[in-house]
C-alpha cells in the first residue's frame, strides 16, 4: 500500500487519499492483509483508532488511596493511571512536560501528595498541575507558564470509571462513553453483580504473554467459535480422552482442572447454538444461550451469599448468565463467569502483549478466586498448552500472510448480501457467525477515520 | 548415621541430573515416573510468591495435568511442536537444604540456565529449581518441584517445555 504515505506527516493534502485508502482495506466479507501487516497502518491506528475510541486502562482496585498509580499504556502511548487527593481517578501521559522522562517506570506503586521527576526535580501534582521547579528564579520572564512545558503533566482526553473499571480516550473531543459501550456494559455490570458486595479487586500481577501477530488477530479470535475444537484438540481433547482412560475411584468428581479444559472439545453445534451477540461500535460477545462456562459446579456457600444480598430471583437472574467472551472493542476481552480480563495491548503491526488480569468477587468464597487463578494459567499463560496452540495459529497467519498468492482475508460466515456494514442495535445471531468480527472492522474503519 | 545412608550427597546430585538429562532427551514418560503420585510442579508468576491458590502461576500442575503436557507434545494434531521443540539444561552444583534421613525428606536447590529452541528461535531462562525429594520404596521421588524464574514478571512467548 503506497498511497498512505507518511502518518507522521498530517498534511491535509494527503487526507482524502489516505481515508480512501484506509477505507478500501474493509469490504464486506473481506479484510485487506494490510490491516495486520503494515507498519503504516499500524501506525495509524496507534494515532486515529487508538485515540478515538474508549480504552481500558486499568482497575480503580489497583489504586486504593491517594497517590497510588500504576503505569500501562493506551495504544503505545505511556500513561500513568492514579488516584488524586480528592479520591478521582487520573489518567497523564507519562511524560515530563520538561524533557519528556517517563515519571514512572514501575508498574504500580504510591507517590505521596505529588510525581517528583527524576531528571531536574520538577514536581507535579496528582492530577498533572505543575507543583514546583527548583532555581525557579531561572524561568523568570522567560514566557514559561504559555509554553506547553509549563501547563504540567497532560492529561488524556477523557476518563470515565465505570464500577470500578477504568477506561480513557486519548482525544478530547469524541463519541461519548455512554454512546460508545451501549448496552455492552451490561457485560461488565454482570462480572461486578457476581460479587456479593457489587465490587471486584484485581488479584494479584497480570500474565504477560509475548504474541508475535497483530493485535486484531487476538481480538477475532475471542469470537472465533469455529477453532476450539480444531486448534485445542490437542490440550482439550487429550485431556478428556486421558480422563477417560484413567482408572478411577467409583464416583470420583471432575477435577477442577477438567471442568475448565474441557469444553474446549465441544462440538460445532454446541458453539452454533450458544448465539453471539452483537453491539454498536463493535462490541459483542459469545455465550448468549449457553457456554463454555456453563456447567461449571457450585461453590458451597456462594448461591446463599447472593441470594442474601440481591434476593433470591436476582441472583438467579445474574448467575443464569453464561457470557463467553465480550469483546469491548478495540482491544479488551472479559469473561464475567470467570472474572478476567484481558488486553491485547499493540506493541507493532507484528507483535501483541498480551495481558490476562483476575479478580476476587469481593465478599464470595475463595474458592471462586481459585478456579479463576486456575483458569488463567491453564488457558492464558506463555506455559498453557490452549496458548500454545493459539499462538500458533496466530504466529503462521502473520507469516502467512506475508504470501502474495491472495491479499485478502476472509470472514464471510454467515454473511449474506446486503448485510448492513454497521451494528446500529444489538442482535442476536448464529453462535459461528463471524457477524462479530465484521462489527469490529466496520468500527475499526469509523473510528479510523472519524480524525482522518 | 552411617556412611552409606541412600541417598548420600551424590545420589542427590545424579538424581537430579539424571532428571535434567531426561528432559532434554525427550524421554518424558521417565520424567513423570520420578514424581510421587500427588506431586506439584510449581512454577510461580510472582517473584518470592508464598500462595499457589489465590495469585496466578505460570504452573501449578499435578501428575494429571504433567502427564497431559507429556502426551499432548506427541499428539498427531499438536501444532505448536511440529516441529518439536528441545531444551538444554546446564545445572550449577546444587545446594542441600535439606537432608533429613530420618523423616525421608531432601530439599535441594539447583540454580540452572534452561535453553529452549524451536525452529529458528531460542531463548534462555535463567531459574532456580527447588526439588523436595522423598524415599518411596527406597528410591528417591520428586514430592515438589518449584521453579522459579529470575524474570518471572518479564513477557514470554511460547515455554512449551520444562526447565
Ligand atoms: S526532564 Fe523532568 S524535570 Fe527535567
Ligand atoms: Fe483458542
Amino acid at each position: 500500500m503506497t498511497s498512505l504515505a507518511s502518518p507522521a506527516r498530517h498534511d491535509a493534502r494527503d487526507a482524502p487519499a489516505r481515508r480512501e485508502a484506509i477505507s478500501a482495506l474493509v469490504r464486506p466479507g473481506e479484510v485487506h492483509r494490510d490491516v495486520y501487516v503494515s507498519p503504516e497502518v499500524f501506525a495509524l491506528e496507534m494515532k486515529h483508532l487508538f485515540a478515538n475510541t474508549w480504552v481500558y486502562v486499568g482497575h480503580d482496585s489497583q489504586c486504593p488511596r491517594p497517590g497510588d498509580y500504576i503505569t500501562t499504556t493506551i495504544g503505545t502511548q505511556p500513561v500513568i493511571m492514579v488516584r488524586h487527593s480528592d479520591g478521582a481517578i487520573h489518567v497523564l501521559y507519562n511524560r515530563c512536560p520538561h524533557k519528556g522522562t517517563k515519571i514512572a517506570i514501575d508498574a504500580a506503586g504510591n507517590t505521596g501528595k505529588f510525581f517528583r521527576c527524576p531528571y531536574h526535580a520538577w514536581s507535579f501534582r496528582t492530577d498533572g498541575c505543575l507543583l514546583a521547579i527548583p532555581l525557579k528564579k531561572g524561568y523568570e520572564g522567560s514566557g514559561l507558564e504559555e509554553s506547553a512545558a509549563g501547563k504540567g503533566m497532560t492529561p488524556v482526553g477523557a476518563v470515565e470509571v465505570h464500577r470500578g473499571f477504568v477506561f480513557a480516550r486519548l482525544a478530547p473531543e469524541g463519541m461519548g462513553f455512554a454512546e460508545f459501550f451501549g448496552e455492552s456494559l451490561s457485560s461488565l455490570d454482570n462480572m461486578v453483580d457476581r460479587s456479593p458486595e457489587g465490587r471486584l479487586e484485581v488479584a494479584g500481577p497480570p500474565l504477560r504473554y509475548m504474541h508475535r501477530c497483530n493485535w486484531k488477530m487476538l481480538v477475532e479470535n475471542q469470537t472465533d467459535t469455529c477453532h476450539p475444537m480444531v486448534a485445542h484438540e490437542s490440550s482439550a481433547g487429550t485431556a478428556v480422552r486421558i480422563w477417560e482412560q484413567m482408572e478411577k475411584p467409583e464416583g470420583m468428581e471432575r477435577p477442577m482442572a477438567m471442568e475448565v479444559i474441557a469444553p474446549f472439545t465441544s462440538p460445532y453445534e454446541f458453539y452454533e447454538k450458544m448465539g453471539i451477540r452483537l453491539w454498536p461500535n463493535g462490541h459483542g460477545h459469545t455465550g448468549v444461550h449457553h457456554s463454555i462456562h456453563s456447567d461449571y459446579s457450585a461453590i458451597p456457600g456462594y448461591f446463599d451469599q447472593m441470594v442474601a444480598a440481591h434476593g433470591e430471583d436476582r441472583a438467579r437472574a445474574i448467575l443464569g448468565e453464561s457470557r463467553h467472551n465480550t469483546v469491548y472493542f478495540p482491544n479488551t476481552m472479559i469473561k464475567g463467569p470467570i472474572q478476567t480480563l484481558r488486553l491485547f495491548k499493540p506493541i507493532a503491526a507484528d507483535r501483541t502483549l498480551v495481558e490476562s488480569w483476575i479478580f476476587r468477587l469481593v465478599g464470595a468464597p475463595d474458592k471462586l478466586l481459585q478456579r479463576t487463578a486456575m483458569y488463567n494459567r491453564l488457558i492464558n499463560a506463555p506455559t498453557s498448552m490452549v496458548g500454545h496452540d493459539d499462538l500458533e495459529m496466530y504466529e503462521r497467519a502473520q507469516e502467512g500472510l506475508m504470501s502474495d498468492g491472495n491479499e485478502w482475508v476472509n470472514v464471510q460466515r454467515l454473511y449474506s448480501p446486503g448485510e448492513p456494514e454497521e451494528v446500529t442495535a444489538p442482535e442476536v445471531e448464529n453462535g459461528t457467525t463471524e457477524r462479530q468480527m465484521r462489527n469490529q472492522f466496520a468500527a475499526w474503519k469509523k473510528f479510523m477515520l472519524m480524525s482522518m | 548415621m552411617t556412611q552409606t545412608a541412600y541417598p548420600t550427597r551424590a545420589d542427590l546430585e545424579d538424581f537430579l541430573y539424571d532428571e535434567a538429562r531426561m528432559l532434554d532427551e525427550g524421554r518424558f514418560q521417565e520424567w513423570l515416573d520420578l514424581f510421587t503420585p500427588d506431586a506439584i510442579y510449581w512454577m510461580p508468576l510472582e517473584w518470592g510468591q508464598t500462595d499457589p491458590d489465590l495469585v496466578t502461576s505460570l504452573l501449578h500442575e499435578d501428575m494429571f495435568m504433567l502427564r497431559l503436557r507429556v502426551e499432548r507434545l506427541t499428539g498427531a494434531r499438536t501444532f505448536s511442536q511440529k516441529p518439536k521443540s528441545r531444551s538444554h539444561h546446564v545445572l550449577q552444583r546444587p545446594f542441600v537444604d535439606e537432608m533429613d534421613h530420618a523423616g525421608g525428606r531432601f530439599v535441594t536447590v539447583t540454580p540452572m540456565h534452561y535453553v529452549e529452541t524451536r525452529l529458528d528461535e531460542q531463548f534462555l531462562l535463567a531459574v532456580t529449581a527447588t526439588h523436595t525429594l522423598v524415599l518411596q520404596e527406597g528410591a528417591l521421588r520428586i514430592a515438589r518441584k518449584r521453579v522459579d524464574i529470575v524474570n518471572c514478571d518479564a513477557a514470554f512467548g511460547n515455554i512449551q517445555l520444562l526447565p
